[in-house]
């Protein structure tokens, strides 16, 4: 190329076509999340759409679609973003074409392997993190190819300046490794189960951590570094502010870390926990808010484009979302709001204004820039994505506002007391839900739309490519060399791959060791109390048999102190409780009643006839039938394997408990049949799955810690 | 809650980790500048050998 011409200029390509794989990647499982959405939204309204197989019950396609949404669609789209902006803010080319395709490829069979595995079951039961051991160590692997193909790249740099989208970028990529490891460390059982090495409180509180910078992290700093980049961009203007997008960076980065704790508000995490996470919560709104302003700003006099063009219009529309969203998230961490909204669909709301109007818009947005760039083509049609934005615009709005009166509305059922009697004055809990049903059907409807508006970009994009008439060669560009005084460090790594070979290797060597091999770490965070027994090696299958099946995606074990959840369900919580759940299984969403005090509530076959087909016991009930839990036996050979990790994990079992797990398991099984029996069910009863479940519900709360005092508790 | 133990070190260090990140960016002078660098970002790349008979149309 035309090196002679100056000295100084060097000459060098981007590599778009990654980019372009992702892009097609985002529209795939953008798709693919959005039904799963508005499946599971049905089947809320409409029961039956659980379709009796266990493969697609409610409880198992929820950790499929909040997955899918979060990591494969937003995930997608935001590696095409960040690998399309950051090689032009850069300058230079991405680090390694084969470790792009590596990035590329591996994500996708992560993704693969999480839409086999949830379904049938396999899943850790912690929220937006349920895949299991092997899928964790992939995804630690992928994220350090991306790593290292970010670093690479912005050592290579030919601009000084790091523009403060990429910051935002580095943040994400630090962050998320560390909170993806710490999170998922956990100690096999074999291929596809493990036990996280945290319990009860404690992996609630690494949980929500890990779950609050999920939020932060993958749907928000990424996004806002893409916002940096596309909005000037597109717009054709600076940002309003470029010292106010630093600030607002680096507010972000160090409040957000903190704020986790108010997802446990009202739990049985100690006060001053819940305190910290509530004041880091509501300070978070000013930085937030700072950079929707600067966002928005950066539009000022081109709201007419904005009205005309879609990348602005959904861009101008995703960042209206990010002040709504951040508005909301620290009204929802005080504490007196928290109080009526936690448990309720109100939070359901807040997501999803957070993921479709801030992500999916964002997205949108990004996608109708990039497409006509990277395909050298136009949009093929400006009326359809005007009707896409209105179709999604509507859709939303239809979701949150359900979402939201249905939320309020059962919020304050569930606490209503008659003021005379003193009782609730809806103690059936079936009561609160029926209420909501219909708008269970506006938020379906609305998910719907959304649904539609982004097959319609799709349809939108595909013809828009196909018209591409390009034959994609990639184009050279020259720029000047770093400048010497900045460079030199630099350059040195520069032509060693090898180096960055071998830190790969080392990372993933630490993050397998780190997953793998805990057991030394555990004992440290396990308090040793008599008070409590632990799990019969019945009562923990039982318990896997609840994990599998994702009850506690419907199902809560926390009743807080408050009034009218002490009516409803008894005492409230011990943190003490939980102290030998690997993992917790508090919940987050009640839409059923809390589970914590259900034991001995009801007789053993209440819960038989039960589980076959809740609407035996209750009649408007909208759990799904479970009728497999009678055919499928017990696996009892992962047993003693089962109670051996636990007991490396600091659950007290001796090591005869240990060897006799299975005859014992055996026994109480047989004792529950023989009851169930007297009533008539057929004795085979007795090595099928809904035993253990029943054994294991029937143990919830019976053992209300009385006498722990919470000094014991906190040492 | 033992797990604090190593859950709020760990929550330090990242904050260490930005805080160097902070200190290194100041220090070699990332926000010495904090005008231009926002022009500069609308500037496309200047491409040599343009080819013949492509759509220039979508750029800004
Ligand atoms: C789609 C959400 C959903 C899922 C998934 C779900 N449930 Fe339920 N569950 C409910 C609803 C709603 C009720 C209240 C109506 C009723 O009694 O059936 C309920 C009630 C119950 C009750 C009675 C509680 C009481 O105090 O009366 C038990 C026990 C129960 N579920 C156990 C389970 C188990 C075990 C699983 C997993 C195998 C499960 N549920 C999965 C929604 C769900």
């Amino acid at each position: 190329m035309n090196q002679e011409a100056n000295q100084n200029l060097e000459s060098f390509s981007y590599d778009d076509k990654i980019v372009r794989w992702f892009t097609y990647a985002t529209l795939l499982w953008g798709a693919v999340a959005m039904l799963l959405g508005v499946t599971i939204a049905f089947q809320l309204a409409y029961w039956k759409l659980n379709m009796g197989l266990e493969w697609l019950t409610f409880g198992r396609l929820r950790p499929l679609h909040t997955n899918a949404a979060i990591f494969a669609f937003v995930g997608n789209g935001m590696f095409a973003g960040v690998y399309y902006s950051l090689q032009r803010l850069c300058k230079a080319r991405l680090f390694n074409d084969l470790l792009s395709k590596l990035h590329f490829w591996g994500w996708q069979l992560i993704i693969v392997s999480a839409a086999i595995s949830l379904p049938l079951g396999m899943t850790t039961g912690k929220e937006y993190a349920e895949l299991e051991w092997p899928i964790d160590i992939a995804i630690t692997v992928v994220w350090v190819i991306f790593a290292v193909n970010f670093f690479g790249t912005l050592i290579r740099r030919r601009e000084r300046h790091i523009y403060v989208a990429i910051w935002f970028y580095i943040a994400t990529i630090v962050t998320v490794a560390v909170l993806h490891i710490v999170n998922s460390i956990s100690i096999p059982v074999s291929l596809m189960k493990s036990y996280s090495i945290y319990a009860g409180a404690q992996d609630a509180l690494i949980q929500w951590w890990y779950g609050h910078n999920a939020v932060a992290f993958f749907l928000t700093t990424p996004i806002l570094g893409l916002m940096y980049y596309f909005v000037p961009k597109a717009a054709n203007r600076p940002v309003y502010s470029y010292r106010l997008s630093i600030v607002h960076f680096w507010s972000l980065v160090f409040i957000y870390i903190w704020a986790g704790p108010h997802h446990l508000l009202y739990t049985a995490l100690p006060e001053w926990l819940q305190t910290v996470g509530m004041v880091f919560s509501v300070a978070l709104w000013a930085p937030s808010w700072g950079g929707m302003i600067n966002g928005l700003l950066t539009l000022r006099g081109k709201w007419s484009e904005v009205r005309t063009n879609p990348v602005l219009k959904f861009l101008a529309t995703a960042v209206t979302f990010y002040g709504m969203s951040t508005f909301e998230g620290p009204l929802l961490s005080v504490k007196s709001v928290n109080s009526v909204a936690h448990f309720t669909d109100w939070v359901i709301g807040h997501v999803h204004a957070g993921t479709i109007g801030w992500n999916y818009m964002l997205t949108a947005g990004m996608l109708y820039y990039l497409v006509p760039k990277l395909w050298k083509t136009k949009i093929y049609s400006i009326a359809l994505a005007n009707f896409q934005f209105w179709t999604a615009t509507i859709g939303l709005f239809f979701y949150i506002v359900s979402m939201w009166i249905a939320g309020v509305t059962q919020g304050m059922m569930w606490r209503a007391i008659d003021g005379e009697t003193g009782t609730l004055v809806y103690p059936n809990f079936i009561e609160t839900v029926t209420q909501i049903i219909p708008m269970y059907w506006v938020r379906a409807i609305g998910g719907t739309l959304v649904l539609i508006s982004f097959l319609v970009m799709i349809y939108n994009l595909l013809k828009s490519i196909a018209a591409s008439k390009s034959d994609l060669k990639e184009e050279i560009y020259q720029a000047p060399a770093l400048s010497a005084n900045t460079a030199t460090g630099h350059r040195k790594l520069e032509g060693l791959p090898m180096i960055f070979t071998v830190l790969v290797l080392l990372s993933i060597i630490v993050g397998t060791v780190v997953e793998i091999t805990p057991t030394f770490l555990a004992n440290r965070f396990f308090v040793k109390s008599d008070s409590i027994t632990p799990y019969t090696p019945l009562e923990l299958l039982g318990r896997d048999v609840f994990i599998k099946e994702g009850c506690y995606t419907c199902h809560s074990q926390m009743v807080r102190p408050m009034v009218s959840e002490q009516l409803r369900y008894g005492k409230p919580s011990h943190i003490s409780e939980s102290r030998y759940d690997h993992p917790f299984q508090w919940g987050s969403r009640r839409i059923g009643p809390d589970l914590a005090r259900v034991g001995s509530k009801y007789p053993h076959m209440w819960h038989y006839r039960h589980m076959l087909n809740p609407r035996h016991m209750t009649h408007d009930s909208i759990m799904p039938n479970y009728p497999w839990l009678a055919r499928k036996k017990i696996h009892y050979d992962v047993l003693e394997k089962k109670m051996r990790v636990m007991q490396a994990l600091g659950v007290p079992y001796s090591d005869s408990e240990v060897a006799s797990s299975v005859e014992d398991a055996q026994y109480q099984a047989n004792e529950i049949a023989d009851i169930l029996a007297q009533s008539g069910v057929d004795k085979s009863v007795a090595d099928k799955e809904i035993v253990a479940l029943i054994s294991y519900l029937q143990r919830l709360g019976s053992e209300v810690a009385e006498g722990i005092t919470d000094q014991e508790v906190e040492e | 809650m033992n797990v604090l133990y190593f859950a709020i070190p760990i929550a330090l260090l990242l904050g260490v980790v930005f805080l160097g990140f902070f200190i290194w960016a100041t220090r070699s002078g990332q926000y010495d500048d904090l005008d231009t660098p926002s022009y500069k970002i609308l500037l496309d790349d200047k491409e040599i050998e343009p080819e013949k008979g492509k759509n220039y149309e979508s750029r800004s």
